[in-house]
């Protein structure tokens, strides 16, 4: 059904740790994966799953290290690989970094965390901060008789414990919009979707129960509240963290929740509403063959005067082989980064309305490369504070815990880019 | 302070040193010691040799120390075990541990030590672990089951633990009944016959409301095995599928593709009328969008997957295809999916975008993608007729580029556009030969040949073209061999005069200079066409091509059912059925959809079976390669054009010695009785000529075979009567009829000996015939027949044989063989011997069904002199499996409303009209069916039950 065993390498194919689930595919099996894995890249035909006789290997990489999980079955694909990425994100969280080094420093740990992550290809209690519960960092240094397992890890609520205490109760919602923006080479917009999440950082005693209200005009149209005043927002698609009660937001829309600890990810949405593209860019790249290529781009922020758009950097593509840059920006800096072939122009604060210019200008050597390049789209980064593209409204937070505190959610909007591709011709 | 210091220690002498230390007297020292062997071991040492003194440590109170020792054990026990045996007395004791912790981690780490002798003591400690006060102990030893039975499945029978896990699905804790879901679908998966997870309403009930309260791996593991119900029918389904729905909004892409699984099986069974099915597939759309967000593993995963599910159900994804738009930063294998699905949603309506994109996507730099998306902008001309022009132009373009791999993808995707749009696009074949030169894939070297040979007469240097290629013949691939013969001898039949020569060469270099069998066949096949009938030889090779369609990269229907069943698991992704890479007989179980309500019902729908459309409406399909092969060897199998009948065939094919010997004379004109000669001696007229003919396609659906399932009934059964009279037969008279009971068909004969000596050695054989029925057993006649004696035999018969549609349908044509000769005669069969048992649609389905079959399939029947009343005549139908699904009275007249079903899965439809005071007593019957040349027969049969 799901992993036999599951393998940490290194960049080179070595194992570095690694987690016999099931027993029935020999461990020496890895010493296939890097080779396959090489020649399939060179085939062009590099896909995540592989299989070398009857043994498939399903594998995420995360900065150098390769995770691998090996089975003889038709495992759950999709189960393995959120598996592999829910233990990527557990060892994060447990040594910020996860790395050759990290593994090497707390083996230990590794192990017994692999050892409570899955049993026998199943995965089990994966939520870091239970873990953290009964895991614990310092050599484990409980005596027989006083760790126990927390309830929390088999209850329903299996990712709050009881017993959680603060002097001031408060919540903060955050809701964050991501605009991805996909935009052809003739300045027609293929794709803009926004793609929002909320996301929570709770510091709340005891079992509180939470209920989350949005202008979501489903809602608005289920209570009747469609047609007032208030501008509603159609959702396409929602995800929710593990804690909100599906089937009670199936039936009526009422998000509720006992939330965890801390920052967790409350829920995500997605729009495909067209919106005016934020920050619209021109481009006119001029590649005269054997001497320079001129660059001159214009920068529009298509948004409210009263917003401003912060930290604003906007990559543009170069040759590789360019040399001698030679910039002029009405606003903000350009940089050249050769390592990644691009200008990034950067604007500290953009404003709604305004319109930037930046020209570049690089030489070409008089030998030309063989190779063809590929033309990479502009990519712009932005964030926009105050401001959400979609409309959406945290229009209340209610929080109900037994012992009756009053709490307060304090809420924060923020727009920012996503994948955002502008093509160049 | 971190653990990378125990990595360090490569003195020499390293095992002697750990040895003493794990012997020390201090416990600090003892837990560095196992430490530093642990990371020995991680870094793949072997440290099996201090296997007694680690496990001597394991009596500790320190938890971080025994876990380790555990660990050493799982790795090292197999190799050691004698000496694991050591460790039994510490697990057993662990088990009992106050702390549920320890009690876990012991119950946990015994299942994974693999040695025989250790799964005994095993029994007793699970036996209490799964009763544990603690939810902690019980959900760990829910999975140890699974690994004991996977160790020693008959142990874990004996001892009755699959009844204990069984139990566990009704427990208080989610995450004990996930755990025991898992581990129950592991073990049946094992054990496909045994009906373990005994899914039932009930228990299906149970599951769903854990749904609601288990993490998300135990989500995952309820959909999965909810996935393997079929519900009983389609309100069932329905009130799953709205339990179910909710998970669709999970943050987890696993709990999503698992719900989408489940809802795209049980979909099937609900009817397209429903609104409920409308409303699932707009819900069906945005979580399958939203998976395009997650992590590139995901999404290949997801896209493989809605490749799939697209091609069962367009119009769930038919308005979304800019989401399928490629990315720079996408991964090629992300790339190349996307690229698939797009193509799979072209249609009129959006394809000047996906163009678009295509020629984008044709510049880039990644060869491999720019290939793909070179042929997608062929197989976009081909699927979207009005685009057709469009794509070529965007091709040609593309072919200036010059950029050797494009030009090749192009020039083979040409020849498809060809192929389907005949005598339009040719006036780019000039452009075309200009790069001749520059094809160095085999591929685009036989797609260009192709295209040379096919339009010869308006290329004027043709013969030039091929004679360069002609050079290398060797060199060549075959497929290019292939084609470049086939297209001389084009080029031959075109231009006779100039060429002769030409074709003299490749055929002499195919034939005899060639070592491939396919090759030197084909040569020798032109060869004799062209020597022995020119006419037919251009009659042959230069005929009409079919059309292809634009669909040749469907998944096969039934494939496509099964790995829909497999939504989410690796079959999804490598599009293959368990069975081709799962090792063995484990989880090997065809899966398939559930039936809406029969077969024929379910490839009524387009978009799931084409093969089941009417014919004419229906493209035939053909492979885009070795195209012209398969029009050489249909020659074969279509009627003989003129000449001598075709013995050899008959001769070859006929493997049976029953009806060989002696009778090679009597070879009848056409493939009629394949496999033997014609009978000998019909007792009906002759068979009709035309039956020679080739069965037309869409009778294909009329002859699938599957036979029904029984339950207790008998149906009607005739009188004997006389099939073979004893002076056609040298003295042996056969009567028979046919008996359908619980089930199972039957012929029974009687046979008696007329002649004056002993008959002996009997054995059967039947023709092909539309139904397929064949003796399921050999002809059991145990003693000899002395003259003058009788046997009374029933022969059990299948519906598995070959089909062959017979005039009239029913006609059977037998065979039977003696001591004394072999002798032939035929028979018809009523047809409500093939009236299966689960014949009974459920009543909206025989409303959906009745509206769905086109009018012209209706006939009406009169049935005289039947004074019976509607409740005789459907108990009296009932017995003979067709069944009465509703009563209704309308102007004094009974209305009867009965299906069944035909072994082969076809419905028909009956309504019956009774009126009681009709003094001539006339019942008036109406049947409808797909398939309408069974009317009659029906109608007969529905006569012979009534009337007896």
């Amino acid at each position: 059904m799901s992993a036999s065993a599951v393998f940490i390498l290194d960049v080179k194919g070595k194992p570095l740790i690694s987690r016999n689930y099931k027993g029935d595919v020999a461990m020496s099996e890895i010493e296939h994966f890097m080779p396959l894995l090489v020649q399939r890249e060179e085939e062009g035909a590099l896909a995540p799953l592989l299989s070398h006789g009857k043994v498939h290997f399903l594998w995420i990489k995360h900065s150098n290290l390769y995770l691998v999980a090996t089975t003889l079955k038709n495992a759950n694909a999709s189960l393995v690989y959120s598996f592999l990425y829910k233990t990527v994100e557990v060892f994060c969280e447990y040594f910020k970094e996860l790395e050759e080094e990290s593994i090497r420093d707390n083996f230990v740990i590794v192990y017994e965390l692999l050892d409570e992550l899955m049993d026998f290809g199943f995965p089990q209690t994966t939520d870091s901060k239970i873990l953290q519960e009964y895991i614990t960092q310092q050599g484990n240094k409980l005596e027989t008789g006083k760790s126990r397992v927390p309830p929390t890890v088999t209850n329903a609520v299996s990712w709050r414990s009881e017993g959680i205490k603060y002097k001031k109760n408060e919540v903060f919602i955050d809701v964050i919009e991501s605009v991805n923006l996909l935009v052809n080479a003739n300045g027609s917009v293929l794709l803009s979707e926004i793609v929002g999440t909320i996301k929570l950082k709770v510091f709340l005693s005891g079992m509180p129960e939470l209920r989350l209200g949005l202008n979501d005009r489903v809602l608005f149209e289920l209570t009747g509240l469609s047609g007032s005043k208030n501008k509603s927002v159609e959702l396409e698609d929602v995800k929710f963290h593990q804690c909100v009660r599906l089937s009670r937001f199936d039936n009526d829309r009422t998000i509720s929740f006992i939330p965890p600890d801390g920052d967790f990810e409350l829920m995500s949405y997605r729009l495909s509403t067209q919106v005016k593209p934020l920050i619209w860019i021109e481009s006119v790249i001029e590649k005269f063959s054997h001497s320079r290529v001129e660059i001159m781009v214009k920068a529009k922020g298509q948004f409210k005067k009263q917003s401003v758009a912060n930290g604003v950097e906007i990559s543009v593509p170069v040759p590789s082989d360019a040399d001698s840059p030679r910039f002029k920006t009405s606003v903000g800096s350009a940089k050249y980064v050769p390592e990644k072939n691009v200008v990034i122009w950067s604007i500290k604060s953009f404003p709604g309305g305004k319109e930037y210019l930046m020209r570049a200008h690089f030489g070409l050597p008089s030998v030309e490369k063989e190779e063809e390049e590929g033309r990479p789209p502009i990519g712009v980064k932005f964030e926009i504070p105050y401001f959400t593209v979609s409309g959406i409204q945290v229009r209340y937070m209610k929080i109900i815990e037994k012992s009756g505190y009053q709490a307060l959610p304090w809420v924060r909007y923020i727009t920012q880019s996503g994948d955002y591709q502008l093509r160049t011709s | 302070m971190t653990d990378s210091k125990y990595f360090t220690t490569t003195k020499k002498g390293e095992i002697f040193e750990l040895k003493a230390e794990l012997n020390s007297d201090k416990k600090e020292k003892k837990k560095e010691a196992v430490k530093k062997v642990i990371a020995s071991m991680t870094v793949g040492k072997d440290v099996s040799a201090l296997f007694p003194d680690v496990v001597n440590c394991m009596q500790t109170d320190n938890l971080e120390l025994k876990k380790l020792v555990y660990l050493y054990l799982m790795n090292y026990a197999k190799s050691q075990p004698d000496m694991a045996i050591m460790a039994v007395n510490t697990f057993v004791k662990d088990c009992e541990d106050p702390n549920p912790l320890i009690r876990a981690l012991a119950v946990r780490t015994m299942g994974c030590i693999r040695v025989d002798k250790i799964t005994e003591y095993l029994c007793e400690p699970l036996r209490k672990c799964l009763k544990d006060e603690d939810p902690y102990v019980r959900k760990t030893a829910a999975v140890c089951v699974a690994k004991l039975h996977d160790i020693n499945a008959q142990l874990v029978e004996d001892q009755g633990f699959l009844d204990t896990l069984k139990d566990l699905i009704s427990d208080s804790n989610p995450m004990v009944v996930a755990n025991a879901v898992a581990a129950l679908s592991e073990i049946a998966e094992s054990h496909p016959s045994s009906n373990l997870l005994d899914l039932n309403p009930q228990s299906i009930n149970k599951l769903l409301t854990a749904l609601n309260e288990c993490t998300e791996w135990g989500q995952i593991f309820i959909l999965d095995c909810l996935a393997n119900y079929t519900p009983k029918d389609d309100r069932e389904a329905q009130s799953i599928c709205e339990r179910v729905t909710p998970r669709l909004s999970h943050a987890n892409s696993a709990v999503v593709l698992s719900a989408v699984k489940v809802l795209m099986k049980f979909m099937e069974m609900l009817s397209k009328d429903l609104d409920y099915y409308g409303t699932l597939l707009k819900k069906l759309a945005p979580p399958l969008v939203t998976l395009l967000s997650a992590e590139p593993e995901l999404q290949y995963v997801a896209l493989r997957n809605i490749n799939l599910i697209v091609q069962k159900r367009p119009e769930i994804l038919k308005h979304e295809m800019k989401v399928f738009f490629v990315k720079y930063n996408d991964p090629i294998y992300v790339k190349l999916e996307k690229l698939d699905i797009m193509i799979r949603l072209a249609s009129q309506a959006n394809i000047a975008q996906v163009l678009a994109e295509l020629k984008e996507y044709a510049t880039e730099v990644d060869v491999d993608f720019v290939r793909k998306a070179v042929r997608a902008i062929g197989r976009c001309a081909i699927k979207v007729e009005q685009s057709a022009e469009r794509c070529v132009s965007t091709l040609l373009d593309l072919i200036q580029t010059k950029v050797n791999y494009v030009v090749q993808e192009a020039i083979v995707v040409i020849k498809d556009i060809f192929r389907k749009y005949p005598n339009k696009y040719e006036s780019v074949i000039a452009t075309l030969c200009e790069n001749l030169d520059s094809l160095d894939e085999p591929e685009a070297r036989a797609a260009m040949i192709w295209i040379v040979g096919e339009y010869a007469e308006r290329i004027d240097n043709a013969d030039e073209l091929l004679e360069s290629f002609l050079e290398g013949f060797h060199d060549e691939s075959t497929q290019v061999q292939l084609q470049l013969l086939t297209a001389i001898v084009k080029l031959f039949l075109k231009k006779p005069t100039e060429t002769q020569e030409l074709v003299q060469q490749v055929l002499s270099l195919a034939t005899q200079d060639s070592d491939n069998p396919d090759l030197r066949d084909r040569g020798y096949i032109y060869w004799r066409l062209l020597s022995t009938d020119p006419v037919a030889a251009k009659e042959v090779v230069l005929a009409e091509k079919p059309l292809i369609s634009e669909e040749t990269d469907l998944i096969e229907p039934t494939l496509l059912d099964e790995l829909i069943c497999y939504i989410g698991t690796l079959a999804s992704v490598y599009h293959k059925p368990p069975s081709a890479f799962v090792e063995g007989g484990r989880g090997v179980v065809h899966k398939s959809l559930p039936p809406r309500t029969a077969s024929s019902e379910s490839t009524e729908s387009p978009e799931t079976a084409p093969a089941g459309a009417p014919p004419g409406e229906q493209p035939d399909v053909i492979p885009a390669q070795g195209d012209l092969l398969g029009d050489l060897l249909n020659l074969d199998l279509g009627p003989p054009v003129s000449g001598p009948p075709l013995a050899t065939t008959s001769v070859q094919m006929g493997a049976v010695d029953l009806l060989g010997g002696g009778l090679d004379s009597l070879v009848c004109p056409g493939p009629l009785w394949i496999g033997g000669p014609n009978f000998v001696a019909p007792p009906a007229a002759a068979v009709p000529a035309s039956l020679g003919a080739p069965i037309g396609s869409g009778l294909s659906d009329l002859f699938d075979l599957t036979s029904g399932v029984g339950t207790l009934s008998g149906s009607y059964v005739a009188p004997k009567a006389v099939w073979l009279p004893a002076m056609k037969a040298k003295g042996l008279e056969i009567s028979g009829t046919f008996t359908r009971q619980v089930g199972s068909i039957s012929m029974d004969l009687q046979l008696t000996n007329k002649a004056l000596q002993v008959m002996t050695d009997f054995a059967i054989q039947f023709n092909r015939n539309s139904f397929g029925l064949a003796p399921a057993a050999p002809l059991q006649v145990h003693a000899p027949l002395s003259p003058n004696q009788t046997v009374e035999i029933s022969l059990p018969l299948n519906t598995v044989g070959s089909v062959m549609k017979m005039e009239p349908l029913n006609n059977l044509q037998v065979a039977v063989k003696n001591n004394i000769d072999v002798f032939y005669f035929s028979t018809l069969y009523p047809l409500h011997i093939l009236f299966v048992e689960d014949g009974k649609m459920d009543r909206q389905m025989f409303l959906a069904t009745w509206k769905d079959i086109p009018n012209e399939n209706e006939a009406q029947f009169q049935i005289r002199d039947c004074p019976l009343n509607a409740e005789a005549v459907s108990s009296k139908l009932q017995s003979s499996n067709i069944f009465t699904i509703a009563k209704r009275n309308v102007e004094g007249q009974d209305m009867l409303y009965q299906s069944l079903k035909l072994t082969n899965g076809i419905w028909v439809l009956a309504e019956l009209r009774i009126q009681p005071g009709n003094p001539s007593f006339t019942v008036r019957l109406s049947l409808k069916c797909r398939a309408p040349e069974v009317s009659q027969h029906v109608y007969q049969a529905y006569e012979t039950i009534l009337k007896n």
